[in-house]
């Protein structure tokens, strides 16, 4: 179970970070939101994958997974929420005054980043 | 205390001229000379104990961490050094007075002054080396300030840039030689340092701290090969050149010298570092001096040789030179400051300096004449001038120097050898203004500058004088001070007389004056053999073109490193990342001792949908509403592993956010291109995808290292304590609402922040719609289909009595604000969706901004509210009550700080897919350029 958790964070980041590297901001975008999954979940799983309860008192054998990494993913999801949406109008803005969606924001598609 | 303020008094004044130039330019002058004068007196009321034999500490703790004290020592060289600060420091200000100009800002002049000379003050009362340290570069800065005063002037820019660069690398090294000595001797404290000499010198990093101390030293005091910046630093004003050049700045290098003589004087080593550089600028600067035609410039070069001659003095290293030494400080102060006064007021009177067009001055300021020939005379170091003692003392010093074996009648000749040349361009400096044919070319008729001009030249000349007639009567107290700490020994025996019989050193005097006269009179055949044997010699060209280059280069380099293309800096980031991962995980071990769990089908079937999604966006990202499909498929796997995982309350907040993401990107995409241009060639490919692929392993084998590892936690403390604690059961909420509810606090004002960013981005865009989708098909004229608004209308009043339930459980049960608001959210965006931005509009007027404002005004009320009961901010409480129809209810605060997340989650995901949405009615439809 923890290498096949293991791999599938890997692959999420894998497919992340190749997405971010793209040209053009829509991928950039995409790239960003599943590098955010990944790191949730990496953050997530250091409280340890298992058969546990949630962490609800009362509820189950007390045997409960770890709150705290949870409380900090939620959060941390939320923001992520936030900060795709900055850079998704930053990425509109761009496109308004620049006229174009290179990230370079080069109105020549064979930009200095080409 | 005290002693601090005779540093503090001159940093306050200097804020004080710049005030008080409004009051007229003799009301600035005096504003700084109350503040130096005061200082000078406080310095005197202490002098009667160092004259004793005292050595005054103040010690005021800074960072000890790191052992910088504010720590303060007068003794009697820093006291002889202080005295000299601010006594020659308060003529300068009188001087300056009269020479600058009514264009010159006068009050920002007196404030730089004022700054130099308390950094001067901090250097030479420092007990504390780091403490020495910071004024040591204060002094390189405030000197930058003043030599490039006038800097309207391409020379003075230069100079100063040239100024600063010497000796702030100097700077840079002497501060690494300090912190080997702190190493050495493990406290930067003085008094522990001096008391070390032996420690120091037996120590395998003495060579490199002495050769780093000594770099800071002599690249201060112009010696060679640094020398060149001295003469360039003339570009200042005249009273800037008197000061620093005379009695301040180039003397902080000797002064260090004196200061650290007892730890690291009295090797081989030193003697060959310290004087051979001394011989070596000695020489240099007594043979440029001669051939330079600016007075300034014969001036500055006659600076360096005697810099050169102090460092000598120093570096023979007996007693008896080091009290030369600092005897030869106190006249070179004197009689240099008053020559570069009287050079100034030469070239204010005459409007030149250039000893070619001038001569015969003596008929029109005889009084001048005067006293730049007792000045001249004394550095010439004839009989009865207060030169001719330290020079005595030079020579005979010079014929006592240890460790040259057989070599040791070299020093004395080549000594000789520059007296000769002092003589000859001392000689000069009087006959070629005063004597002779000319003026030649002058503007205007020479004459006596302001009475009070020439007061501080005749205050220093007459110490010239007192001090070269009747030295035991005068300097021989503070000499014996100074000389004392200085030494940090009993002083041997010597004798300040001018007559000690015929000897050797009187023998060497006279062949120096006459020798010098003779030179004098060959001037011309000099001259023209100066010029064709050093025609290209040219320090500031050459460090200017090497300034250029350096700059050049680094020009390069940043273009290089840095094209503007954020791709690349993208591409860079992560393989720098990859690089440090990839080392620090090199050669570890990553499995753990925990034993892996079984996989069951399910949890196989959701892993390949998610690895399959991922990738198949990965594939077709460049059809972007096809990826984005994808991409929200990986999404709803993610919130389903997180209900498998046992955290309900993440896989609603993932659900509800991934909602809104998946809308607002589909938004953008509609002001987007639908396709990416396929412009990445296969090299680039390749690149990005092993980079992927090295990201990717990483944080997989990171996971893996964890996973296999045994859990550490501190969440003990939060089950065991949310209940009685926190008055809740779902310990994730409590978390959040309670125990790390400051954290969540600024979590919700970073999405209002950004809310109101994304909204403040938005206004006045105008974005091209497009008219067809991205195979080509017109939109649908129906922009709001019947069915949708039809089923979305009845949904709302439920999705928000769910979304209520989901708040009010929260504490309790999975749920709370973050997801209650995010469900509150999607049915009101649902709406926006179904029936459109006007529609919606109309029957939801409220202002999102006030909304969101309102959330995080609540949350940080509720933290607030505690401080009235006298608890910390957000200390929660709650409350047990019984309610009619509902039974016993749990009420805590936590609840009221959870309604203002709800609030501001509400308000910022609104007012960013509201006008986002708003856009495509101000978009003007039109055909999409492709």
């Amino acid at each position: 179970m923890e290498l096949l958790v293991a791999i599938m964070i890997g692959l999420l980041t894998a497919c992340g970070i190749y997405l971010l590297l793209r040209a053009r901001t829509f991928p950039v975008i995409m790239g960003l939101t599943l590098l955010s999954y990944a790191v949730n979940l990496f953050l997530f799983v250091m409280g340890r994958i298992g058969e546990s309860q949630p962490a609800v008192i009362g509820v189950g054998d007390g045997q409960y997974t770890d709150p705290l990494p949870q409380a900090l993913v939620l959060t941390a999801i939320v923001i992520g929420f936030a900060m795709t949406a900055f850079v998704v109008t930053l990425a509109l803005r761009a496109r308004g005054e620049l006229h174009s969606d290179h990230v370079d924001g080069d109105a020549d598609p064979r930009g200095p980043g080409a | 205390m005290t002693l601090s303020l005779i540093i503090f008094l001159p940093l306050l004044g200097a804020l004080l001229p710049p005030l008080f130039i409004r009051l007229g330019r003799t009301a600035c002058a005096w504003s700084a000379a109350l503040l130096a004068g005061t200082a000078l007196a406080i310095l005197l009321y202490h002098s009667p104990a160092v004259f004793a034999g005292e050595t005054l500490v103040f010690t005021q703790p800074w960072l000890p961490a790191l052992g910088l004290n504010f720590s303060l020592r007068l003794d009697g060289l820093g006291l002889l050094f202080a005295l000299l600060i601010l006594g020659i420091g308060l003529l300068i200000i009188l001087y300056a007075r009269y020479y600058l100009s009514e264009h010159d800002p006068m009050g920002r002049f007196y404030g730089m002054l004022l700054l130099f000379m308390a950094a001067m003050l901090g250097i030479v009362l420092s007990e504390n080396l780091l403490l020495l340290l910071v004024f040591w570069e204060l002094t390189s800065l405030s000197s930058f300030l003043l030599i490039g005063y006038w800097k309207h002037r391409s020379d003075a820019r230069q100079g100063a840039r040239m100024a600063l660069a010497i000796t702030g690398g100097g700077g840079l090294a002497m501060l690494a030689g300090i912190l080997l000595l702190g190493h050495i001797t493990g406290s930067y404290e003085l008094s522990v340092v001096l008391a070390s000499a032996e420690l120091i010198q037996a120590h395998a990093l003495y060579p490199v701290t002495l050769a780093l101390i000594l770099l800071g030293a002599f690249t201060k005091s112009a010696q060679f090969p640094f020398h060149f910046w001295l003469p360039h630093a003339m570009a200042a004003p005249t009273p800037v050149s008197a000061y620093l050049h005379s009695a301040t700045m180039v003397k902080a290098g000797v002064f260090l010298l004196a200061r650290l003589f007892p730890a690291l004087s009295g090797t081989e080593l030193w003697f060959f570092l310290v004087a051979g550089t001394g011989t070596a600028t000695l020489l240099l600067g007594a043979y440029h001096a001669l051939f330079k035609h600016d007075l300034k410039g014969l001036l500055a070069y006659s600076t360096v040789s005697h810099l050169g001659l102090i460092t000598l003095l120093f570096g023979i290293g007996t007693p008896l030179a080091a009290v030369a030494g600092v005897f030869h400080i106190i006249n070179h102060a004197t009689f240099k400051a008053s020559l570069f006064m009287a050079a100034g007021i030469i070239d204010h009177e005459t409007g030149t300096r250039d000893m070619r067009r001038l001569g015969g001055l003596w008929r029109f300021m005889p009084h001048t004449a005067t006293l730049a020939m007792v000045a001249a005379a004394s550095m010439a170091g004839v009989p009865l001038f207060n030169g001719f003692l330290s020079k005595e003392m030079f020579f005979a010093e010079t014929l006592h120097a240890g460790w040259m074996g057989e070599w040791s009648w070299l020093l004395p000749l080549l000594a000789t050898l520059a007296a000769l040349f002092s003589v000859a361009y001392s000689v000069r400096f009087i006959h070629d203004v005063f004597f002779g044919t000319g003026p030649r070319d002058i503007t205007r008729k020479p004459h006596e500058p302001p009475r009070y001009m020439k007061v501080p030249v005749e205050v220093l000349v007459a110490l010239c004088l007192l001090v070269g007639i009747l030295p035991a009567w005068t300097v021989a107290p503070l000499l014996a001070a100074a000389a004392a700490s200085t030494v940090g020994a009993e002083l041997p025996y010597y004798s300040l007389a001018i007559w000690h019989g015929f000897n050797l050193p009187l023998l060497m005097s006279l062949i120096a004056l006459a020798g010098g006269v003779i030179l004098y009179l060959l001037r011309f055949r000099l001259f023209a053999l100066h010029d064709r044997i050093f025609p290209l010699c040219d320090a500031k060209a050459w460090f200017e073109c090497g300034l250029a280059r350096t700059i050049a280069v680094s020009h390069q380099l940043t273009a290089w490193l840095e094209n503007g293309s954020l791709q690349r800096y993208a591409m860079l980031l992560v393989a720098s990342v990859l690089i440090v991962i990839g080392t620090s995980l090199w050669g570890t071990t990553l499995t753990g001792p925990v034993a892996m769990g079984t996989v069951d089908g399910v949890t196989l079937t959701g892993a390949l949908v998610l690895g399959v999604s991922a990738l198949a966006t990965v594939i077709w990202h460049r059809r972007r509403l096809a990826a984005l499909v994808l991409l929200s498929v990986v999404g709803l796997v993610v919130s389903v592993a997180f209900v498998r995982f046992s955290a309900p309350d993440l896989a609603l907040t993932q659900l509800s956010v991934e909602m809104v993401t998946i809308l607002l990107l589909m938004l953008a995409l509609y002001f987007l291109p639908q396709h990416s241009p396929a412009e990445s060639s296969t090299a680039r490919r390749w690149r990005d995808g092993l980079l992927a692929a090295g990201a990717g392993l990483s944080v997989a084998a990171l996971a893996w290292g964890v996973l296999t590892r045994p859990l550490e936690t501190i969440s003990g403390y939060f089950l065991e304590q949310s209940k009685p604690g926190g008055g809740g059961s779902n310990v994730v909420n409590v978390i959040l609402v309670d125990f790390r509810g400051f954290d969540t606090l600024g979590e919700i004002t970073v999405l209002a922040i950004a809310a109101f960013g994304i909204y403040a981005l938005l206004q006045g865009l105008r974005l091209p719609s497009p008219t067809t989708d991205g195979e080509g098909r017109p939109w649908a004229e129906d922009r709001h289909p019947l069915i949708l608004s039809a089923v979305s209308r009845p949904l709302l009043p439920l999705a928000l009595m769910v979304s209520l339930y989901i708040l009010l459980r929260g504490h309790n049960l999975p749920g709370g604000g973050f997801i209650a608001g995010l469900v509150t959210a999607v049915a009101l965006i649902l709406q926006y969706v179904a029936s459109g931005v006007v529609w919606t509009r109309e029957r939801l007027p409220f202002d999102y901004i006030k909304l969101t404002a309102s959330g995080v005004l609540v949350a940080t009320l509720t933290g607030v509210a505690s401080w009235w009961f006298a608890h910390p901010f957000l200390t929660s409480t709650f409350e047990y009550v019984q309610l009619p129809l509902l039974g016993k209810f749990e009420l805590a605060s936590a609840m009221v700080f959870d309604v203002g997340v709800y609030l501001t989650v509400v308000g910022s995901t609104l007012l960013i897919l509201a006008n986002l949405g708003k856009l495509t009615l101000v978009s003007q439809p039109h055909e999409e350029t492709k």
